[in-house]
């Protein structure tokens, strides 16, 4: 099978998506010259009126999507990184997230957001956020969080086609990771987690880049003959909380790996949700491996070492195993 | 403008100053939950504006809209059926006073953070045309609303993108307590319509006939693909900021408000419909008696229906629901 870029898998999301649906069209900032590919071409196939170049005004085109989507059409929205969200929270939480809801059903706001997580590459405070955990924590939004071209490409056309707002935290880490994409049509349901690698000692639920971090690890520790489970959620809002239980009831150990930071990350809700439900089952703590609660610094040495590691989450789970021996 | 025209305007304004006068009336005595922002005062920019464009068109408001789908002609029992919280309500009654839509007469929703209305209106004005209608879109805010980041984002893209939507400030002189006049830089709002090389253009919000006579000049350029306008209505309202909420604050003086009822436009419109020989004093009454039975039977309706469910609550945060929103 041929192999393609999760930005190149970006590419043909969207460009199946409009060529599908007359209705779907997308807007932001430099988009026209599709500065990181994922629109190449797209004005000449679609033309200048679905192929939409925003002015720098985040709030006020997040608004206007909304507003186009509660009346039939269908935006996507590049927002560019996801730190430039912030100056459009007002539309994303006080209209996007709550129209739905606040209007009683007579809104539809199918529209999807598109943010790129553009961490650990020496962008300082100001441009590296994770933000998705604040935005679990807005009811009416969906969320995904796709670790990798297969996965973006088929939750990105879901999320299309999907009649609520979600919100597409992509993994710029992962931009240029090669995978085999079939060239034929699928799509991934939200909602549904991905076990990446099977395993019986431990599970290891990881968010995003952070899947890769886990998968390395599992690696290490076979050599070890400790054999770890890695769940990647892929969509956070809704997320699928039975396959992490089942991982969690098969092993009795867990460890959430989370780019973000730690404090009410979406490790932290897994954690609770796993700490609620799957109690019984646990027979070690639950370990976060996020990152701290630090702002990021611009210096690489400075940086790096802030974000999961497959070295951390090794620890992480020697920890699971040593803490359920010891009280064995 | 045929009489049957001039009469529907007065009818449609004597429905927002008595649907507001009976929402101010269920504050006071409890059964009106929360607070009432009314539009009593400013009925008459509200239905020149809204008789300027068709039903089929979009409109968006504010924290100050009960008045503005009635303008569009919206039925005023499940109006306030919402303001009481009541299932029958626009919104199930998850919405209230301050966010009413009726998809059904255009209002595709009121905001209340103010400003945020201005780029959603902008948005269906873009649908309007990409799905290939000459509908436009009609948005309301007040005079506060235009120092927000949101209203200068929202005019830039309606007038870069040519958009069909009317902009409609509703200068009723103060933000709660602030005057327009302190916090405004430019001298008249419609002023700032020069930054987006639109039109902009002020007019007497307290004459229905002329606020529909340059909304409709302006519908008529947004249908034409001649893009967005600004349109400042000078008004005024005659309550507090809102009803319910207790404001020490004096802000204003006996004689600005008394000179503003002067010239209340229930009284100045009655007036003209009689001296231009629209109809008779004794037509008028009709019309003053059989909408305060409307309004008597909406508020009948709104007391009677009931509450929602409990359940209700934990319904609708998506069209498409997903599990475990408890
Ligand atoms: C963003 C935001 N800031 C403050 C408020 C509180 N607030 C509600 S209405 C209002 C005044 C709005 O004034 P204006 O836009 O002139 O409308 P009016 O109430 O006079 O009709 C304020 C400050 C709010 N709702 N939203
Ligand atoms: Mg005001």
């Amino acid at each position: 099978m041929r192999e393609i870029t999760y930005l190149q898998a970006i590419y043909e999301a969207q460009r199946e998506e409009m060529q599908r649906d007359a209705r779907v069209f997308i807007m932001g900032e430099d988009l026209e010259s599709s500065v990181y590919g994922t629109t190449r071409g797209f004005t000449e196939e679609f033309g200048r009126e679905r192929v939409r170049n925003t002015p720098l005004s985040e709030n006020g085109f997040v608004g206007a999507a909304a507003g186009a989507a509660m009346v039939g059409l269908r935006p996507i929205v590049d927002i560019n990184i996801a730190s430039f969200m912030y100056v459009a929270m007002d539309q994303l939480v006080s209209i996007v997230a709550k129209a739905t809801y606040m209007y009683g059903g007579q809104a539809r706001v199918p529209l999807v957001i598109r943010a790129a997580m553009f961490y650990n590459g020496a962008n300082a405070a100001q441009h590296s956020d994770r933000p998705y955990p604040m935005f679990m924590n807005m009811p009416g939004l969906k969320i995904i969080a796709p670790s990798s071209p297969y996965d973006i490409k088929g939750l990105l056309k879901t999320a299309i086609r999907d009649d609520d707002p979600v919100l597409c935290f992509e993994d710029a880490t992962l931009w240029f990771t090669k995978e085999a994409v079939p060239e034929e049509e699928y799509l991934i349901p939200l909602g549904q987690a991905a076990v990446k690698r099977e395993g019986r000692d431990v599970t290891v639920v990881a968010v995003a880049g952070a899947v890769r971090q886990a998968l390395d690890a599992a690696q290490v520790l076979a050599q070890e003959g400790i054999s770890v489970e890695v769940v990647d959620p892929r969509s956070l809002v809704p997320l699928d909380v039975a396959t992490i239980l089942a991982s969690v009831e098969k092993t009795g150990r867990l460890v959430v790996v989370d780019p973000a930071h730690q404090t009410c990350s979406a490790a932290s809700e897994i954690a609770a949700l796993v700490a609620e439900r799957g109690f019984w089952s646990l027979s070690a703590p639950i370990v976060r491996v996020a990152t701290p609660d630090v702002h990021v610094p611009f210096s690489p040495p400075l940086e790096r070492q802030l974000y999961p590691t497959s070295e951390r989450i090794v620890a992480a789970v020697r920890q699971t195993l040593r803490e359920s021996a010891a009280s064995a | 403008m045929t009489p049957d025209f001039l009469l529907e305007m007065y009818r449609r304004i004597l429905r927002i100053r008595y649907f507001d006068e009976a929402a101010v009336e269920l504050v006071r005595q409890g059964e009106l939950p929360g607070v009432a922002h009314t539009t009593i005062g400013q009925e008459a920019e509200v239905v020149g504006a809204c008789m300027a464009v068709r039903v089929d068109d979009y409109m968006v408001g504010n924290h100050r809209s009960h008045g503005h789908p009635i303008g569009k002609g919206a039925d005023m029992k499940r109006l306030m059926a919402e303001l009481l919280g009541k299932v029958t309500g626009v919104n199930r009654g998850k919405g209230g006073s301050m966010h009413l839509a009726d998809f059904s007469v255009g209002s595709v929703g009121e905001t209340s953070i103010v400003g945020s209305g201005v780029p959603v209106a902008a948005g269906a004005a873009l649908a309007a045309r990409m799905l290939g209608t000459d509908r436009v879109c009609l948005c309301f805010f007040g005079d506060g609303a235009t120092n927000e980041g949101a209203f200068h984002e929202g005019l830039n893209l309606a007038a870069i993108w040519k958009l069909p939507v009317i902009y409609l400030c509703e200068n009723n002189q103060y933000a709660v307590t602030t005057p327009a006049a302190e916090v405004v830089a430019v001298r008249n709002i419609a002023d700032r319509a020069r930054a987006y090389d639109i039109p902009g253009v002020v007019v007497d919000g307290q004459d229905p006939v002329a606020v529909y006579e340059v909304v409709s000049e302006a519908v008529q350029r947004a249908r034409q693909g001649l893009g967005p306008s600004l349109i400042e209505a000078k008004t005024y309202r005659y309550l507090e900021h809102a009803e319910g909420l207790p404001i020490a604050a004096q802000y204003r003086t006996a004689e600005e408000v008394a000179a503003w009822k002067a010239r209340d436009p229930v009284v100045t419109f009655r007036q003209r419909l009689i001296q231009e020989g629209v109809a008779t004093p004794e037509a008028l009454d009709q019309v003053v008696a059989a909408v305060r039975a409307e309004v008597a039977e909406a508020v009948a309706y709104a007391r009677s229906s009931p509450y929602p469910d409990p359940e209700e609550a934990f319904t609708g945060v998506y069209s498409t629901p997903v599990g475990g929103v408890r």
